[in-house]
Parts: C-alpha cells; sequence; structure tokens
C-alpha cells in the first residue's frame, strides 16, 4: 500500500467512527430540536480548535449479543480546544450511539479527559445526553461512573467545572453535574433525576411528566440543582463562553484581567435606594452602577431569588457579588439562598475571585417551616464560607443589617477586610420597631397614650442605634460613605488588598455544615 | 419587575414592601403530627392487615405489613390500644404521609 492509501485508509475510519449513531439516529436527534454531540462541542470552543482523541475506541461488552455491535467511539466525544484562546478540555456524550448509554469504555474515555483537565490544569466541560447506565455492562457500568464522580471531587477547586445538560441525564449520573461548579439547563430539552416519571408511576400511581419531575424550569426555580437556564442551545452555549471569561483557568492564577470600563448606568446611585428600609429596590441596579460597564453575569436567577450572586468586573478584574434582595421577600436569608450564596462564596475563594458583598437584609425568614428545614445547619454555611475565604472580602452596608444576618453577611468579625456602610445604614441587633418594644416595654406600658409613647420610642431608637455611627465608633465599619463613592472606595480596596495574606490553620480539610 | 406583585411581608414585626416567590407561595403549612394515626412513612403497597376495627391491639404488635422499596416493613402499634378506623386495604398502593389506620390509647 502506498502512503496515500495509508491516509486514504485512515480517512476512511474517521468518517465512519464520526458517523456517530448512523443517519436516521441523527435525523432523529436533530427532531428534537438537539444538535450532535460534534455540533455542541464546536459551538463551544474557538473555530477550529477542537482535537478529538479516542475516536476509535471501542466497547468491550460481550454479553446479550453485544459483541456483535459496533458503538463508535462508544458514543462520547472528548478532545481538547479553546475558549476566546484558553486552553479547555470537554466531553460529550452521543445520544445517537446507543442512547449515549455510559459503558466501560466510555467512562473511561471521559476519566482521560477528566485526568488531562486535571494534570495540565484546565476548565473541564462535560455534556451530557445520556440514557444512563449501559445495562448490558453491568458493575462495569457503575464503576464507571464512580471513577467519574471520584475524579470530579479531585478536582473540585482545582480546575473549574462544568456541566452542560442536552438530554435527559437520570439515576447515578446526575451526581456528576451534581459535583461539579456550574450546571447549564436548557428548556425542554435538560431532564434530570434520579427517579423518573415511570418509576414514580409504578412506586405511587402518581402521573407526572418528565418537565414537571426534573425538567430545565424545576431545577433553576425549585432544586436548585442547575445554575443557568436557556432557551435554546445556542443562548447556552453563549452563557458558557461568558461564564469561562470571568473565571480562571485553575487555582493557581487569577481571572484573565480586561480593559477597565467605567459603569453606564442610566440612573444615578442616589436615586435606585429609597431612604424608607421598608421600601423595596431592585438590588442589580445597584450592582449595575458599581460595576465595570455596568455589567453583571448572574448566577440562579430564579433560585432563591431573595439574594443575587453573579461576576462582574471591577478595574478590569472579576469580582464576585453576594447581595440582598429586597425585591424578593425582603431579601431574608433562608434555606435556599444560604446555600446558594454559600457555594458561590467558596467558589469564589477557591478560583482568586475576590468578594464584594451589598448588604441589605432584615434577618432570616422566621417560620416554622423555615426552621423545620434546617434554617440553622442552612444559614450556618453562609458563615462558614465567609468565615473560611481568603481572597479579598470588601463589604458594603447599604441599608439594614440586623442580627445574626448582619454578622453572617460578610461583616469585619467574619473577617472581612473592609467594611463600608452608607448613612442610611441600620446596623443592630434587629429592627427600631422590635427593639423598641422590648428595651422599653415598661415606659410604653405605663404610658397614657401607648401607640405614641411606642413611636416616639421607635424614632428614640433609630436615632441612637439604628445608624451606621454606632458600628463606626468601634471601628466595626472601616467607614460611612456617600453612595456616590461606592465604586471609587471599592476600586482601591480591591486594588490595595490585591496581595493579602490571610493565614488558616492547617487541617486536612474543615467540616462545613452540608 | 412588576410592581403590582409587590405584597406586604412581615419579617418579625416589621412590614416590608416585597415580592413573593413562587415557592414559598407554595409552601405547605406544617401541622403537628396526630399521634392517633399511623402514616405510611414511605410510599408503598400495603401487603396484608393485621388487626380489624374495634380490636384491642398491645403495643409492638403488628397493624400491617407495607411493602416499600422491595422490603415487607412491619408497622407496629406504638402504644396499648384500640383501633378506631382501617382506611386501606389489601393490595392498596399508597402515598407517603397516608393515614392508613387510626387508634385511640386505652
Amino acid at each position: 500500500m502506498s502512503l496515500k492509501q495509508f491516509i486514504q485508509d485512515l480517512r476512511e475510519r474517521k468518517e465512519i467512527a464520526k458517523s456517530g449513531g448512523g443517519e436516521k439516529a441523527m435525523q432523529k436527534q436533530k427532531a428534537m430540536g438537539k444538535l450532535n454531540a460534534r455540533q455542541r462541542i464546536t459551538s463551544i470552543l474557538d473555530k477550529d480548535s477542537f482535537q478529538e482523541y479516542d475516536m476509535f475506541v471501542e466497547h468491550v461488552a460481550r454479553d446479550f449479543d453485544m459483541e456483535k455491535k459496533v458503538l463508535h467511539g462508544d458514543g462520547v466525544i472528548i478532545g481538547t480546544g479553546t475558549v476566546y484562546g484558553a486552553p479547555i478540555c470537554i466531553y460529550a456524550q452521543d445520544f445517537t450511539v446507543a442512547g449515549g448509554s455510559l459503558g466501560l469504555m466510555h467512562s473511561r474515555k471521559i476519566c482521560k479527559i477528566m485526568d488531562h483537565a486535571l494534570k495540565m490544569r484546565v476548565p473541564l466541560i462535560g455534556i451530557n445526553d445520556s440514557g444512563g447506565a449501559r445495562i448490558q455492562e453491568g458493575v462495569n457500568s457503575l464503576a464507571g461512573y464512580g471513577e467519574i464522580f471520584f475524579r470530579n471531587t479531585m478536582a473540585s477547586g482545582v480546575i473549574p467545572q462544568i456541566s452542560v445538560i442536552l438530554g435527559p441525564c437520570a439515576g447515578g449520573a446526575v451526581y456528576s453535574p451534581a459535583l461539579t461548579d456550574f450546571v447549564f439547563v436548557v428548556d425542554n430539552i435538560s431532564k434530570m433525576f434520579i427517579t423518573g416519571p415511570s418509576v414514580i408511576k409504578t412506586v405511587l400511581g402518581e402521573d407526572y411528566t418528565m418537565e414537571e419531575v426534573g425538567g430545565a424550569k424545576v431545577h433553576c426555580e425549585i432544586s436548585g440543582n442547575a445554575h443557568f437556564f436557556a432557551k435554546s442551545e445556542k443562548e447556552c452555549f453563549e452563557q458558557i463562553k461568558k461564564l469561562v471569561s470571568y473565571i480562571p483557568r485553575n487555582n493557581q492564577i487569577w481571572a484573565k484581567r480586561i480593559e477597565a470600563k467605567n459603569p453606564q448606568f442610566d440612573k444615578k446611585i442616589e436615586s435606585i435606594v429609597p431612604g424608607d428600609p421598608k421600601l423595596p429596590y431592585d438590588m442589580r441596579d445597584l450592582i449595575k452602577s458599581v460595576s465595570d460597564e455596568s455589567e453583571f453575569f448572574e448566577i440562579m436567577e430564579d433560585f432563591a431569588a431573595n439574594i443575587i450572586i453573579g461576576f462582574g468586573r471591577m478595574n478590569g478584574e472579576s469580582v464576585g457579588f453576594v447581595a440582598n434582595q429586597p425585591m424578593v421577600l425582603a431579601g431574608v436569608l433562608d434555606c435556599d439562598s444560604s446555600d446558594k450564596a454559600a457555594r458561590f462564596i467558596r467558589f469564589c475563594d477557591s478560583f482568586n475571585i475576590p468578594l464584594i458583598t451589598l448588604e441589605d437584609m432584615p434577618g432570616y425568614l422566621p417560620g416554622i417551616d423555615q426552621e423545620h428545614m434546617g434554617v440553622i445547619r442552612h444559614g450556618a454555611k453562609v458563615l462558614y464560607a465567609y468565615c473560611e475565604a481568603t481572597v479579598p472580602k470588601i463589604t458594603v452596608i447599604i441599608r439594614k443589617a440586623y442580627g445574626g444576618g448582619y454578622i453572617a453577611m460578610n461583616s469585619r468579625h467574619v473577617r472581612a477586610d473592609f467594611v463600608f456602610a452608607w448613612p442610611t445604614a441600620e446596623i443592630a441587633v434587629m429592627g427600631p420597631e422590635g427593639a423598641a418594644n422590648i428595651v422599653f416595654k415598661k415606659e410604653i406600658a405605663d404610658a397614657v397614650d401607648p401607640e405614641a409613647m411606642r413611636q416616639s420610642k421607635i424614632q428614640e431608637y433609630k436615632e441612637k442605634f439604628a445608624n451606621p455611627y454606632v458600628a463606626a465608633s468601634r471601628g466595626y465599619v472601616d467607614e460611612v460613605i456617600e453612595p456616590a463613592d461606592t465604586r471609587s472606595r471599592l476600586l482601591h480596596a480591591l486594588e490595595v488588598s490585591r496581595d493579602k495574606v490571610a493565614y488558616r490553620p492547617e487541617k486536612k480539610h474543615g467540616i462545613p455544615p452540608f | 419587575m412588576d410592581n403590582e406583585e409587590i405584597v406586604t411581608f412581615r419579617v418579625f414585626i416589621a412590614e416590608y414592601k416585597t415580592k413573593l416567590t413562587e415557592k414559598f407561595k407554595s409552601r405547605k403549612k406544617w401541622t403537628p403530627p396526630n399521634k392517633n394515626h399511623i402514616l405510611a412513612v414511605i410510599p408503598g403497597t400495603i401487603l396484608d392487615i393485621k388487626v380489624k376495627e374495634n380490636q384491642r391491639v398491645k403495643e409492638g404488635e403488628t397493624l400491617l405489613i407495607l411493602e416499600a422499596m422491595k422490603m415487607a416493613n412491619r408497622i407496629a402499634m406504638p402504644f396499648d390500644g384500640v383501633v378506631t378506623s382501617i382506611n386501606v386495604e389489601k393490595g392498596e398502593m399508597v402515598s407517603k404521609n397516608h393515614v392508613m389506620i387510626e387508634i385511640q390509647p386505652l
């Protein structure tokens, strides 16, 4: 054979491997409104940057007539490429090949690219579209999942891990995405659950659709399993690229700095926040009034909307914003919002992203349901995450900072580097109404007109305690600032914190209130 | 954001103007458990019923067998008492927290 013929033969082999599950299966995938695995990878990566490996891997199942079946690439595509010029490892399950089912070799391919990502310290993107374990491969298939989970855990906090759910992801398979940092879902395409509608029907006799049990909306609004919701795969890929631009490749470096730009928000910062602490406003406006170009990339927008988390830039550098949202549930802390914030704080801390906390919250949500759901242990996660974090941590107290919530929201006491307060800040054990009722109980009860006395005492308490100056007098607040100076203060604080060194006792690992 | 959705929301004694989430609105109200109700702690199928209405049953005696997750669970009488009502039939599928049997202490 001439060299040309060898090359021709290789090309033919590659063409066959690339055909995946064949023309018919590809058409079926398309009819479901889904791109195929290779299209997905190339849509995320920079043009022509994708390099594939293990294209000729074949499955090893020998039971149930499996030896007669050819599964191209064993139903998963792995490779490397770049996103905005930065290296990345990626895999995509190919639903057209045996339903993307996970067998031994399928899992070995995923593990190979995961090992590579961890060794080379580059982010990992996993695209899930799989019917689950390949039943014909029995325990080998379960072993495969276990190997993936172990690698997810080892890579956690070392390289960013992104999961994209573009099809079914059911049973044990859901735990790989759950162990990763960010989960992307697409409306009508993503389906994630431990037990699907058919099992629920058999066991409980209850009828639910896949969307109701584990659709994209469910995981973005109710369960909190997913972080980004998109209406189409295209929108989802844009979100992934945007996320990647905000985060560093690994935990040893800082996110890439870009050119600094001033905010372009049309509202003046003073006009956003009402002076009356009981009136709402959209905290996102405040974030946009301080961030570069007024950009804010929100995470988990529809889950526990009483707290806001996401990335922005200050002076060209990535920062993580954690902010109470007075517009939703008055911005209270509760089980879900605590979980949401705590995990984000830990991500930022792992990946050298400074934290900016904007505080305006009346405390923890009261109620027996919250108590029974464990608001104590969930709330403790926020405290734990802030205490533990050693990245630059800056807090601006906008209005309400009451009780335990004040401590939890990156106070000086949990080692904030800088704490600023607006003149509207009310830093106190509780709101003036509650405090006045307790502190002046006797005076109010004994008064000729108790209601008038109550109002006068509330006013007295407000003037004496519900302000930033008591905290400032003890140095708990570094400076009371004018709202218009917020951005410049933050920029300076970040600038001088860049080489921050903070020691924590050496340990195997802490025991956060999971 | 839609202004119409803004409601008055009480946190301790202060009232705030804010929006509510769907999840918050649909939260279930908690009621203290009734010790005279034998609930299905897990969804499953009634394999067998060992008692009859008005029967006196001693603490620890079997009331019924609930099969769930491929396991036959023996549901025992929590205290000496009498069966006042049996709300399930053999072979019936019950959901979680279904009141299977009602009892009274002696």
